[in-house]
């Protein structure tokens, strides 16, 4: 069979060049900007100064044991949402009386900007890494429950009545029908609880001056350091970037079939 | 593995002739007093061994509601049906259930799909593949055993339910409407799959359907239903040689008995579709 030659825009690389040139064209466009004095370079700092920072914020501050600082306050906050959420959503699934009672408020939970509570936090905890994980675990809570609830409401009602032609007990049809149904959905909270954990986390110790790589970005700004602060904050986004490549491959490696 | 396999699904089964399946006299009603729909109104045939049997009937003929009695999905009603002297009146291990709808798992692979009901039983994993693999190869799904089925045509996941619902020895196949969202030339294939594996195992087939040439490919007698309330209207035997594939489909007497059954069927179809049409009226009038 002659093998047929794959369009350009059709390959796997062709999309993820053309979003790193744009990236790049836009720090071009940025450079020059500054350089022809039409941007403030107080305010902005030169794209080529925040690369040549890269290094500087990695040897001089420690940028390392910083993101190891942050990593472990967003993995505990992260299990702690789903070892608390995945059982609360169920349990919200099975007694209906718990789920009248709860889910509006947990929806609201959802919605509420909490970190602007963090005084309230630093009181009850202390200004240290507790802090930071409990407000990224309440921050986080929510979509994993929520999620977790809808995965298991949304289970085919035909697939419910196999289980029941089949005469399953209730624990059978728990574990080999509606939580497996539920998984995808389930992990969908988990991503989205984990995002706002990253946030919370990054954003808490922005705010209260705390451990991490916020801090970091907090004493470089103060220090009025502008290509290390956006270097940081490039650091940050590229450590996300990588964190959740992570989480999309261990999500695929789990359930193969979808 | 395969001989030892029909054998004893025979040998299980008594005399070919005797109704296994007795459908008694069911009424069954929905709704309070005053606004109670009757779906199914004094219903009563039974199904022999070995035998393939046809509901037929128009929309909203309480097909569907008797597949629920009958499969002890609904366990409240008049009337009896019965199977082996017992009233069902909850799933019985002698009813095995295909759903109109795709009801495949999709995490699982087609295997583990077809073993689900022998892993429920404890049954160990060498002996349900085995299993599992014997009526993969009945249904024409060799070499499909470790797909899953978001890689699988609807016929093909509608194959895997029907091996998935064999693979417990059901004294009764029971079917609703399992082809309703295939194209017609795949629903003719898959009759004649139906047909081959009913003549393979002689299982016991009961079959919910709207389709007059799938009811009359498939089986060996037709009851046809009326329009709102379901009563039985009439029991049509069809008299086509068996084995049968669907080559029938373009025979004198094929044509012949769907003419017939359609005659019976017409003035209960255009019954329904006057009823929706009216009731669709007065809603766009008040509403």
């Amino acid at each position: 069979m002659a093998s047929r030659k794959t369009p350009l825009v059709a390959t796997h690389w062709f999309p993820l060049t053309v979003g790193a040139l744009t990236f790049v064209a836009i720090g071009v466009i940025f450079e020059y900007l500054l350089r022809a004095d039409i941007l403030n370079r107080y305010i902005i700092p030169l794209p080529s100064d925040v690369l040549a920072a890269f290094e500087r914020i990695v040897v001089e501050e420690g940028v390392l044991t910083r993101t190891g600082v942050s990593a472990f306050e967003v993995l505990t906050a992260g299990i702690a949402c789903i070892v608390v959420g995945v059982p609360l959503g169920v349990l919200l699934y099975r007694f209906d009386i718990v789920r009248r009672a709860l889910e509006d408020w947990i929806a609201a939970l959802a919605a509420a900007p909490i970190v602007l509570a963090f005084p309230l936090f630093l009181v009850l905890f202390g200004r240290g890494s507790t802090t930071v994980i409990v407000i990224a675990f309440t921050y986080g809570l929510a979509p994993v429950v929520l999620k977790t609830l809808e995965g298991l409401i949304e289970t085919r009602r035909v697939l419910i009545n196999v289980g029941k032609s089949l005469n399953m007990s209730e624990m059978q049809m728990f574990w080999k029908i509606l939580f497996p149904s539920a998984i995808p959905s389930i992990f969908t909270g988990i991503r989205l609880s984990w995002t706002f954990c990253v946030i919370a986390v990054i954003g808490v110790e922005f705010l209260v001056n705390l451990g991490g790589l916020g801090q970091l970005i907090n004493d470089l700004a103060e220090r009025y350091d502008m290509p290390g602060t956006y270097a940081g904050i490039g650091f940050v986004i590229l450590v996300s970037v990588i964190f959740f490549i992570i989480l999309e491959w261990i999500e695929k490696w789990l359930q193969p079939a979808r | 593995m395969t001989s030892v396999e029909t054998k004893s699904r025979q040998a299980g089964k008594p005399d070919t002739g005797q109704p296994v399946l007795i459908i008694d006299d069911v009424v069954k009603t929905f709704g309070d007093a005053e606004e109670a729909v009757t779906a199914v109104d004094h219903v009563s045939f039974n199904v022999k061994q070995g035998e393939f049997v046809a509901v037929i009937g128009p929309s909203g003929c309480g097909k569907s509601t008797l597949f629920n009695i009958i499969g002890g999905l609904l366990g409240e009603y008049d009337g009896n049906v019965m199977i082996d002297d017992e009233r069902i009146s909850g799933p019985h291990p002698a009813v095995g259930m295909v759903f109109q709808e795709e009801s495949t798992f999709p995490w699982r692979s087609v295997i583990d799909n077809v073993a689900f009901p022998l892993e429920l039983r404890g049954v160990a994993k060498s002996e349900r593949y085995d299993r599992a693999r014997h009526f993969i190869g009945m249904v024409g799904l060799d070499g499909f055993e470790k797909r899953f089925p978001s890689q699988l045509s609807g016929g093909m996941k509608q194959r895997v339910s029907i091996a998935r619902t064999l693979v417990s020895n059901p004294r009764i196949l029971l079917m609703d409407e399992p082809f309703a969202a295939l194209d017609e030339q795949t629903r003719l294939l898959l009759g004649d799959k139906i047909t081959q594996i009913q003549q393979e195992l002689k299982q016991t087939t009961l079959l919910i359907t709207h389709n007059l040439t799938e009811a009359v490919q498939l089986s060996d007698r037709i009851v046809v239903m009326t329009y709102r309330p379901g009563k039985v209207k009439r029991i049509a035997d069809i008299n086509l040689q068996r084995p049968r594939t669907s080559d029938v489909v373009g025979s004198d007497a094929f044509g012949h008995y769907v003419a017939e059954i359609w005659n019976d069927l017409r003035e209960e179809a255009s019954r329904g579709m006057q009823e929706t049409e009216q009731v669709a009226r007065a809603d766009r009038r008040h509403g």
